[in-house]
């Protein structure tokens, strides 16, 4: 409805319930409803997934793009596209092994200081510094006419939508959110320390494992499908507390958060500015001030955890 | 609430990679009775309690809850029995009082977290026990040091358990507050039988308050019994290193100790 041509808002209905409509059944039903839906399911597990490392390391900065799970997944997306030229679903699939081995890795590269820390996130950072290079490469590899994949990676982007690409993030996000949701109570408890919540009964080993697999999967699959979007993971579970006060759970409305984010700046991108940007760019100018504030507050308070 | 359930640890030992914090150690903690655990800095006193509340999971030996090992029961049934208060717990930041003494009752509900009537009944009862119910919709931010350590305590009740175990529940805290906290947790006993294991510093406050005493040294239980039997200018010098006069405590008449240093001293006894 938004765009250089207008479509009653009749006509989009009919697409979206499967009839054809001439123009119409191409622009919205190829173009920008993959695309919307895209941006809602990706927003979405990025939220939720920022909002339980967020949660589970007890540090806002332990989100998954900023500690280097997303540039595996990222990485291995790139590599699997470029390199391997896979489909889809096995791209997916591939960038969530990454993920989950980058996950390992940066947990077994910082747990002699125990779980969570300033070390983890500082060796994340390291690890997606050195993951970030590993797709620079690749796309300087690459055929020159894969421009719209360069900017995928690097940025994010919504602009190779298309429903192979949706398919597999919305059986994640509908196979783990769920899941998250269920585990909330326990993940709320967990929230006051592992002795606390050992002592109420909660597994707290088990509970941890199974949500951050939850967790990097998500994050894994929707950077799949639309590249790293800066720092919306980041972004929506701070958002979701402010909203909701801290008593709540925010795991559902960061999800609501991360959706909104990515949606409304893939709009502003298209068409708010004279130029087309990617949505990672406007994510990004959200972003980058929030988090040098964030780690001002942090340097003044005395220490980032 | 009937105090059935016992606590024991069986030739107990822990090591933290080549060192050995706890060694054979032997404990039963008296059903119904106030226990301190008590002994120098890194006698292992809270490895101790860690382990008792399966916080650490021993090297060999077994702790036994109503004689079945720690280990193979399910989480939320201890959880039920055995409360537990760390050295310093954090809370998550904004949360208020009411919501964080409600996350006590986690053991005793489904796994979402539903809540019943009866939980509602128990953290109100928890509230006005500790003496917090005014302060149910503040933030823990805004609250003392002593506020929220009954706040703490208040989610520990919550819990609804027989046996409470707290590391250390006096630190940071001014006399006063000290005197408080352990005032509440006498009261607890006394109404609801609850069996009390801490650790505490204080050896004058430890023999006044706490019907046994459990003594470490170097990650054995050098003795255990009650005040009387335990501080002793001997037994004070072995646990401690420490030369003392042991007199009556005018207050309760429970054994004091007034520690003998290099300085300020009249003149020496020979006690």
């Amino acid at each position: 409805m938004v765009g250089e041509t207008f479509y009653t808002p009749v006509e989009v209905a009919r697409v979206i319930a499967g009839q054809s409509v001439p123009g119409a059944s191409y622009t919205v039903g190829e173009l920008r409803l993959p695309r919307t839906a895209l941006a809602v399911l990706a927003g979405c597990a990025f939220g939720v997934s920022g909002v339980v490392f967020q949660t589970l390391l007890r540090n806002q900065l332990a989100s998954p793009d900023i500690i280097g799970i997303s540039s595996g997944a990222g990485a291995a997306g790139v590599v699997g596209i470029v390199f391997l030229h896979l489909g889809q679903a096995a791209v997916s699939g591939l960038a969530l092994g990454a993920g989950l081995a980058v996950a390992g890795a940066i947990y077994l590269l910082s747990v002699r200081q125990g779980f969570g820390g300033t070390r983890l996130i500082l060796v994340g950072i390291g690890v997606a510094a050195l993951l970030q290079s590993v797709v620079t490469y690749s796309l300087s590899r690459a055929a020159a006419w894969d421009l719209p994949t360069a900017t995928r990676w690097l940025t994010g982007s919504l602009n190779a939508a298309s429903w192979p690409w949706v398919a597999p993030v919305a059986v994640v996000v509908t196979a783990t959110v769920p899941a998250i949701l269920l585990l909330d109570h326990r993940l709320a408890v967990l929230r006051l320390g592992d002795d606390l919540a050992t002592g109420l009964g909660v597994p707290v080993r088990a509970v941890r494992i199974s949500v951050i697999v939850a967790a990097v999967a998500l994050i894994a699959v929707a950077t799949a499908a639309c590249g790293p979007i800066a720092f919306v993971a980041f972004m929506s579970g701070p958002i979701a507390t402010r909203l909701i006060g801290p008593g709540g759970s925010p795991v559902l409305a960061a999800g609501l958060v991360g959706a909104l984010l990515v949606l409304g700046a893939d709009l502003l991108g298209q068409f708010a500015l004279g130029t087309r940007y990617p949505v990672g760019v406007i994510t990004g100018l959200l972003g980058a001030p929030y988090l040098i504030l964030l780690l001002i507050r942090s340097r003044r308070i005395g220490a980032v955890s | 609430m009937t105090t059935t359930h016992s606590l024991t640890a069986r030739r107990l030992s822990l090591s933290y990679g080549d060192r050995q914090v706890l060694s054979g150690v032997d404990v039963d903690i008296l059903p119904g009775a106030v226990t301190a655990v008590i002994g120098g800095n890194g006698c292992g006193k809270s490895t101790l309690l860690r382990a008792l509340t399966r916080l650490l999971r021993p090297t060999t030996g077994q702790v036994l809850l109503d004689a079945l090992p720690l280990t193979d029961l399910p989480a939320r049934q201890v959880a039920r029995t055995l409360g537990l208060l760390p050295q310093s717990p954090t809370a998550p930041d904004g949360i208020t009082v009411a919501d964080l003494v409600g996350r006590g009752r986690t053991p005793h509900q489904g796994i979402f977290g539903q809540w019943s009537t009866h939980d509602h009944e128990i953290v109100a009862r928890a509230l006005s026990a500790t003496g917090i119910a005014d302060l149910a919709e503040r933030s823990i931010d805004e609250l003392s040091g002593g506020q929220r350590q009954r706040v703490w305590i208040a989610m520990a009740l919550a819990q609804d358990t027989d046996i409470l175990l707290l590391d250390e529940p006096t630190t940071f805290l001014d006399l006063p507050h000290q005197l408080e906290i352990l005032d509440l947790l006498r009261d607890l006993n006394t109404a609801r039988g609850t069996t009390i294991v801490m650790v505490l510093h204080d050896l004058n406050l430890a023999a006044r308050y706490c019907d046994r005493l459990i003594a470490l040294r170097d990650g054995r239980v050098a003795v255990a019994g009650t005040p009387d039997q335990v501080v002793t200018p001997a037994i004070i010098r072995e646990v401690f290193d420490l030369e003392s006069h042991v007199m009556p405590d005018p207050v309760s008449g429970a054994p004091m100790v007034m520690p003998i240093g290099r300085h300020r001293v009249l003149h020496r006894t020979e006690s």
